[in-house]
């Protein structure tokens, strides 16, 4: 029992060490592919550094909802990685509060607090990217909860320990229709949820142009790097469900030994550099899409997600 | 055979009719004329593939032969075809015309997909248990979306390429069915694609030597007094 619960916490002292790392793996890759020189991998760590050292300015026109928020966005990815399966193929000790689709909810809560407190401090740009991120959340909606229906539908559950079994155990599943399709259904909505390109620009500076980025325009010290690590480890928990639940779950410790749940650790962390070099020639391939094409965007993601169910149903 | 390759099979077939489900969708979407040819193209392929996985799985040397005239017929010939008998304007433009706006056309064809489960799994059950995968029904959905594609398109090449996947739909669904279909069938149907593409073809360049376009969907305000093109008449 104390075992499963050290673990726990160890899996949340990994997202919160590596959720940084992961991204700035990703930025130094892209600018590896641009011939840019770029900064380290470990810049994001520095920067965090630097801001929790700086003075924080806060509007006294605002209220404690932009106060507050920094802390809710910090919080929801962590509360998500006592859910899902980050290092162990078994349940751990917190895993029994909630599932895939208390998960999505958590992780929305966090969003739906970034985009108060973006309205909250009346800077023209912040409502702007608020209600675009609000825009791509509800259409990403459809697409979470027809992903969540159809893996419940296909593996009866929707606790991610039972659904990682489903797909390859035999291994001739993994090429199910219904898998296969979700997978590309799913990269779509981490594309958008995480701002990647073909949704937002995560590199840019333009004001008017930004989706996610704008959201943290009036942070300053501390609740900035609070939202920006929340930021990182939101899609490095992203990154972790579609991993080991989704895609590949192999390679996660299977027996409550020391040793195999910190072996499990470089092996995820393998897993999830394999797929940051996926995103990063979608990335580098495509074109970020006007405002209103990510309609179609995720309508596309949305007709995937259901086409997997239908040929779900349609399997005799 | 084990059982295992068995069900490795079974699972890719349902995975290229899956794909092949997906491209219909894609083509009922896309905006460019070239898009569309190219989703044709990897539907074809998705076609041969199905058609081969199958005759791997049931052991049938007819569906090797179905899998080869679809890699030859439809992702060379139709589009060198179309290329020869039509001109490359087609090609570079754009924006292509549509009815319904996108995010309602995709939709619109999303009911007609799940409706194809109704018609579908009562055709699937009657073929009998040795050729169930969701061939047949995947077969009729796309059916549907293409003849929803020739429903929406005021694009004379995507009207075209909306009736070749009815055929594509069609054949899915018919390779399920027939495991033993005569090769004379298989390659009387093939040459019968390219010659309607060809006819097709040809009818396109008339309309385009006619009118100067291939937006049919102008066609409908071709008066003496309306301009052609109908998107910048201006009152006067």
């Amino acid at each position: 029992m104390l075992e499963r619960i050290l673990f726990n916490i160890l899996q949340v002292v990994v997202v919160l060490v590596f959720a940084p790392l992961a991204s700035g793996a990703l930025s130094r890759l892209k600018e590896l592919v641009q011939s840019k020189r770029g900064p380290s991998i470990f810049q994001p760590y520095r920067d965090l550094w630097k801001l929790f050292h700086k003075d924080e300015i806060v509007s006294e026109d605002s209220s404690w909802i932009f106060r507050f928020a920094p802390y809710v966005m910090f919080v929801t990815p962590i509360f998500v990685t006592l859910l899902i399966p980050v290092l162990t193929s078994y349940p751990l000790f917190f895993a029994f509060m909630g599932d895939m689709l208390g998960g999505g909810f958590v992780l929305a809560l966090g969003g739906f607090f970034a985009t108060l407190a973006a309205v909250d401090t009346a800077n023209p740009y912040g409502p702007i990217g608020a209600s675009r991120t609000r825009m791509v959340g509800f259409l990403a909606e459809p697409v979470f909860m027809t992903v969540f229906f159809t893996v419940s539908f296909v593996a009866g559950s929707t606790i991610p320990y039972i659904v990682q079994q489903k797909w390859v155990t035999p291994l001739a599943n993994f090429f199910a229709p219904s898998h296969v399709l979700l997978m590309l259904a799913f990269v779509m909505l981490i594309l958008a949820e995480g701002g990647r390109i073909p949704v937002d620009n995560p590199a840019g500076h333009f004001e008017l142009a930004m989706i996610d980025e704008s959201k943290s325009l009036e942070y300053s010290g501390r609740g900035l790097a609070l939202v920006k690590w929340g930021g990182q480890m939101k899609f490095f928990v992203l990154l972790c469900i579609f991993l080991n639940v989704l895609v590949t779950p192999w390679g996660l410790a299977s027996a409550q030994t020391y040793r195999a749940v910190l072996l499990a650790i470089p092996i995820v962390l393998f897993k999830v550099f394999c797929f940051l070099l996926v995103l990063v020639f979608i990335e580098s391939s495509l074109a970020k899409l006007r405002l209103f094409r990510i309609a179609e965007f995720l309508g596309a993601a949305f007709i995937t997600s259901v086409a997997a169910m239908i040929t779900q149903v349609f399997l005799p | 055979m084990s059982a295992a390759t068995k069900l490795l099979l079974e699972n890719l077939n349902a995975l290229a009719a899956g794909l092949f489900l997906l491209t219909a969708f894609g083509i009922v979407a896309m905006r460019q004329a070239r898009a569309c040819l190219n989703l044709f193209i990897a539907q074809s392929l998705l076609l041969a593939a199905s058609a081969a996985l199958l005759g791997l799985r049931y052991d049938s040397g007819h569906l090797y032969g179905v899998a080869l005239v679809n890699l030859v017929s439809k992702p060379i010939i139709v589009p060198w075809l179309l290329r020869k008998t039509s001109s490359a304007e087609i090609y570079t433009r754009r924006e292509i015309d549509q009815v319904l706006n996108i995010p309602t056309a995709l939709l619109i064809a999303l009911a007609l997909a799940i409706g194809a489960y109704f018609v579908g799994i009562p055709l699937a059950n009657a073929v009998g248990p040795q050729f169930r995968g969701p061939n047949v029904p995947i077969g009729i959905a796309v059916l549907l979306l293409g003849a929803f594609t020739l429903t929406v398109r005021r694009e004379a090449l995507s009207l075209l390429i909306g009736l070749l996947v009815m055929e594509n739909g069609a054949f899915l669904a018919g390779i399920s069915i027939a495991r033993d279909l005569g090769m004379l069938v298989e390659l009387a149907i093939a040459t019968d694609g390219l010659v309607i593409v060809f006819i097709m073809g040809v009818l396109v360049r008339a309309v385009e030597k006619q009118i100067g376009s291939t937006a049919i969907g102008a066609l409908a305000s071709l008066k003496e007094t309306a301009p052609a093109s109908g998107t910048d008449e201006a009152p006067r």
